[in-house]
């Protein structure tokens, strides 16, 4: 029964990639496309929904076995019913004020947190991995930072001051990181359409089965 | 039909017809690959994971599949099904966090796959595939403690990330925890080639099924990469020649 499940699931996935990226190329398919992809999006609403019950479920079980670190799923499951209480009831302003005063507060302090970890992390780089390659990378990080922000006390020294490292900067930031980013977009494409291509030919099911 | 979208749909088909030709291929010619550190470190901490009962965490990010992004994750959970089936057998069953309810729910349905293939009499427990957070930083925040809290000893990071990708790694290499991270954003490649050295860079992210016997479609889908960039190669020369002698373009 599991395996008829199975290739039902992958004729309905495949048939649905099939007539999607056919839409893109035939305009008699657009419409029907169109009418797959507002499905998709139904479905994503409802996944949301599946996703929020998986979030409770975990901490809730977290919570019940005092789980180490507990503490932090008892106030996930606190925030997270409080939220969904006022958005329920209705209070906007509530809900803006927990977005606004707490939920962006602490997202940019996360972010001021990652700066902190990625100058540790460039430490951590050049005392483990002292090599040619992670040099040149530091240096041109440094290079590139120091021709962005305009530092007084440099002023009149030659290359350093007096305006070539902003050009040089600019020259490694413009040029040279763009053309390495442009190989790497792509060869990610091409493993974008190779995946694609894997999940319509059934090889990769992500949706169950063999 | 436009020309480009002609184009692009033969580009399409000619591939869809090289991978399903280097498929047949693959059955009876072994394809060698170039050695890849992240992916022979992979193997190691997943025997690790087996032998000392620790736990795998696979993170597959928080690109969803409504977006373009989605393509990582789906790389991501070919890996996590090919890795679920090799530590499954561990006393503490792998598990999988992303940011994207239908990442999340996909994520359940591999592990329950990869978990029915191994042990179909035991039930499967789907809260081992979580929704960590829907923003990036949530997300981040979200997954730091299970990487702390779990046992985890072998941490792979494959899917959409931002330079967030760094609290990560940051938290699993406090932890001691093995590393493997890919990422399909340029300024995360950036951070993961500072952060850890397990990373893998650029389209190495789509090699992962191939590298661990995924099978004749993912091996076949390396190559039809390899010659693709080869014809990209070639035509980008062919560009600047024919531009450097004057032809108009």
């Amino acid at each position: 029964m599991k395996r008829v499940a199975s290739v039902f699931y992958a004729v309905i996935a495949i048939s649905v990639g099939v007539l999607v990226l056919l839409g893109y190329f035939i305009p008699q398919i657009a419409p029907f496309q169109r009418l797959l992809l507002e499905w998709a999006v139904i479905l994503s609403g409802f996944a949301l929904l599946v996703g929020l019950g998986n979030l409770f479920s975990v901490h809730f079980a977290r919570v019940r076995a005092r789980q180490k670190g507990y503490l932090y799923s008892l106030v996930t499951l606190v925030s997270m019913l409080s939220v969904l209480f006022l958005g329920v009831a209705g209070i906007e302003s509530a809900t803006n004020f927990v977005v606004n005063a707490i939920v962006v507060p602490v997202e940019i302090s996360l972010m001021a947190v990652l700066a902190v970890t990625l100058v540790y992390a460039s430490i951590r780089l050049l005392r483990d991995r002292l090599d040619l390659k992670s040099i040149f990378f530091i240096l041109t990080a440094l290079f590139v930072l120091a021709g962005m922000v305009s530092l007084p006390f440099l002023a009149g020294i030659p290359i350093l001051g007096d305006g070539t490292l902003p050009v040089f900067s600019q020259i490694i930031s413009q040029v040279a990181a763009v053309g390495g980013a442009r190989g790497l977009l792509i060869g990610i494409a091409l493993g974008t359409l190779t995946t694609g291509l894997r999940v319509l030919f059934g090889a990769d099911r992500p949706y169950g089965g063999k | 039909m436009t020309s480009t979208a002609l184009v692009a749909l033969l580009i399409i088909v000619i591939s869809g017809l090289m991978m399903a030709g280097f498929a047949v291929l693959a059955r009876r010619t072994k394809f060698v690959f170039r050695e890849i550190n992240a992916f022979k470190s992979i193997r190691r901490s997943v025997s690790m994971v087996v032998e000392d009962g620790s736990r795998l965490h696979v993170s597959l990010g928080r690109g969803s599949l409504l977006a373009p992004f989605g393509a990582a994750a789906l790389a991501g959970l070919a890996m996590l099904r090919r890795l679920a089936e090799i530590t499954s057998t561990s006393d503490r069953p792998p598990f999988a966090t992303s940011g994207d309810p239908l990442i999340n729910l996909l994520a359940q349905e591999t592990l329950g796959a990869a978990h029915d293939v191994v042990q179909p009499e035991k039930p499967f427990d789907p809260n081992y595939g979580r929704l960590t957070g829907l923003t990036p930083f949530s997300y981040a925040a979200g997954a730091l403690p299970y990487i702390r809290e779990d046992e985890v000893s072998t941490n792979v990071l494959i899917g959409n990330y931002g330079v967030e990708i760094a609290l990560l790694t940051e938290a699993s290499e406090r932890e001691g925890a093995a590393i493997i991270a890919a990422s399909d954003n340029l300024p995360a490649q950036a951070v993961l080639y500072a952060a850890t050295p397990g990373s893998l860079i650029g389209e190495e992210l789509f090699a992962a099924g191939a590298y661990h016997q995924g099978g004749d479609f993912h091996t076949a889908s390396l190559v039809v990469q390899d010659v693709l960039r080869w014809i990209l190669i070639i035509v980008i020369l062919a560009g600047i020649i024919l531009k450097l002698v004057g032809v108009p373009l």
